[in-house]
């Protein structure tokens, strides 16, 4: 029982990466209409930013929290301002080719100076240790990222769902010439809201640093999971891709005890199947 | 100086028309490869109701959205209170004070009404309160929480209208407000045109509706292939019967 419990934590925390990412996967496609391959390689650059803040700058965990997603946004504006905008009206491809080149190239640098084996992040004084819940032992920080991820998404899906800046961003996501005609600045907006996905990706990625230690391929190797993942869920919805990357996590992790042998695949199959019975994902619209 | 008077307007609160508001000279636009208008002019002074009339195709939708700043290109000039739009993002042109209501009504699905209400930002002072807008339009008071596009369609287009008057701009531009709806709702559409023009808003107005649009326009432009053909006011509307007859070819 206890493997059992362990396995679900590990579904639960995977979940929360998967969730932080199809989210900013979700919130850009929306609006940009490109399929951001660099997402991977931009949630590796918030864990290097934390392991930069922490090792040249003595800048803590904390800090690090609130100042590698801007760091890592301000990057993915820069993209968006000198790249991404001139591929409005285009085919969706070109929005792939060009995010996977441009992930290809930022994974290749890191690679190139860092290696392939991992750096270390250690956890923050705050949350080492565990708890014995009685049932199972959770360590701490598992249970903070969790946690805050959860409470990241949801603030997240308030933010669009439910105010005010939030209705600029769904009706600009369906008619942005009109939206500007009415007087909001809707490129401004396109690039704050790839800042906003990319953000995400990147505090995924100082998250998952002292769980799972600081790779340039860190990002390459989750990045293809979290893109079944929003294939399963839709890209068309905020709460869709929440609850399927928690889902599908958990899913991952009961695999793992019952028929370990599938625990790779099984969100693989998962997505063929959904997208045998609905092509659109389980939340999605239809384009 | 002459201009301020035209923005201000305080002539136009009474419902009298005052200076030249929209200056169109020489006006060109294309669609990617298709040149649509050839050269359109025409004046709206503040205060009156402006109604571009043509057969289907002539450029009549082409000339609201030129300007307003949202056909890819487009060359010669449009003044705003003697400002130089042609070159300017739409954005900011309606941040000068100018509100288009589109002929699809561009009503928002993933918003509910109230947001839908809500959406255009306020661009200046004097724009019409909510109470004042329910006043005009009580369906929509009622229907705040539904989905924007679960409205009947002469709700969304009396939303579609609701919307801009929230904004404070004085010169809304109206593209087929009458299309697809009831007569009892038409009737309701050209009350609501009559009694803004008398809170002293400038309207340009594109109809197919000739006989609606004679019941609310001060003057007329007859548009044909991308060109102002001709161009009279509604005293002279009996007296030009025939020609426009020919024109609309109705």
């Amino acid at each position: 029982m206890q493997a059992l419990y362990a396995q679900l934590l590990v579904g639960l925390i995977n979940g929360s990466f998967y969730a932080l990412l199809s989210l900013g996967l979700a919130v850009i496609f929306g609006m940009l209409n490109i399929i951001n391959f660099a997402h991977g390689a931009l949630y590796m650059m918030g864990a290097f930013v934390a392991y930069f803040l922490l090792n040249l700058g003595g800048i803590n965990y904390w800090w690090a929290l609130l100042i590698a997603p801007v760091i890592v946004g301000i990057f993915g504006m820069i993209l968006e301002r000198t790249m991404l905008q001139w591929l409005t009206g285009l085919d969706h491809l070109y929005g792939l080719l060009l995010t996977f080149g441009i992930a290809l190239i930022v994974q290749g640098l890191f690679q190139n100076y860092f290696g392939s084996s991992g750096l270390p992040y250690a956890i923050p004084d705050e949350l080492k240790g565990g708890m014995n819940l009685g049932f199972m032992f959770l360590p701490i920080y598992r249970g903070w990222v969790v946690v805050f991820s959860l409470v990241v998404c949801l603030a997240t899906w308030f933010l669009i769902e439910k105010t005010r800046l939030g209705a600029y961003l769904r009706a600009a996501t369906e008619n942005p010439t009109l939206v500007r005609a009415f007087g909001i600045n809707v490129p401004r907006m396109i690039t704050l809201t790839y800042g906003l996905g990319v953000g995400l990706a990147a505090l995924a990625g100082v998250l998952s640093a002292p769980i799972n230690q600081v790779r340039p391929l860190m990002g390459a190797d989750l990045i293809i999971v979290v893109f079944a993942v929003v294939v399963i869920g839709g890209m068309g919805s905020i709460m869709g891709s929440i609850i399927t990357g928690f889902a599908l996590g958990v899913i991952e992790g009961l695999t793992k005890y019952f028929y370990p042998e599938a625990s790779n695949t099984v969100v693989f199959v998962l997505m063929v199947l959904v997208l045998l019975v609905k092509p659109t994902g389980l939340t999605g619209r239809a384009a | 100086m002459p201009e301020t008077a035209i923005a201000d307007a305080p002539a136009t609160k009474a419902g009298t028309t005052g200076g030249t508001i929209l200056e169109v000279r020489n006006l060109e636009a294309w669609y990617g490869e298709s040149h649509i208008l050839h050269g359109i002019n025409f004046d709206v002074k503040a205060g009156e109701v402006v109604t571009l009339l043509g057969r289907n195709g002539a450029g009549k939708t082409t000339t609201l959205k030129s300007v307003m700043g949202i056909i890819g290109k487009r060359a010669g000039s449009v003044k705003f209170n003697n400002q130089e739009l042609i070159r300017a993002a739409s954005d900011k042109i309606a941040r000068m004070g100018i509100a288009f209501c589109p002929e699809e009504r561009g009503i928002f699905a993933s918003l509910d009404v109230r947001e839908n209400l809500l959406l255009p930002p306020t661009v200046r002072a004097g724009g019409l309160s909510l109470d004042q807008i329910f006043e005009l339009f009580p369906n929509l008071k009622e229907r705040l929480n539904s989905q924007g596009t679960k409205l009947s369609g002469g709700e969304q287009q009396m939303l579609a209208i609701a919307r801009i008057l929230r904004t404070g701009a004085s010169f809304l531009m109206l593209d087929e407000p009458t299309e697809g709806l009831a007569p009892v709702i038409i009737q309701q559409i050209g009350h609501t045109i009559a009694r803004l023009k008398k809170e002293g808003f400038t309207i340009l107005l594109v109809e197919q509706n000739f006989r609606f649009a004679s019941t609310v326009a001060d003057r007329y432009y007859v548009v044909e292939h991308g060109k102002i053909i001709d161009g009279f006011s509604n005293s002279e509307l009996a007296a030009n019967m025939d020609k426009l007859h020919t024109y609309l070819g109705v």
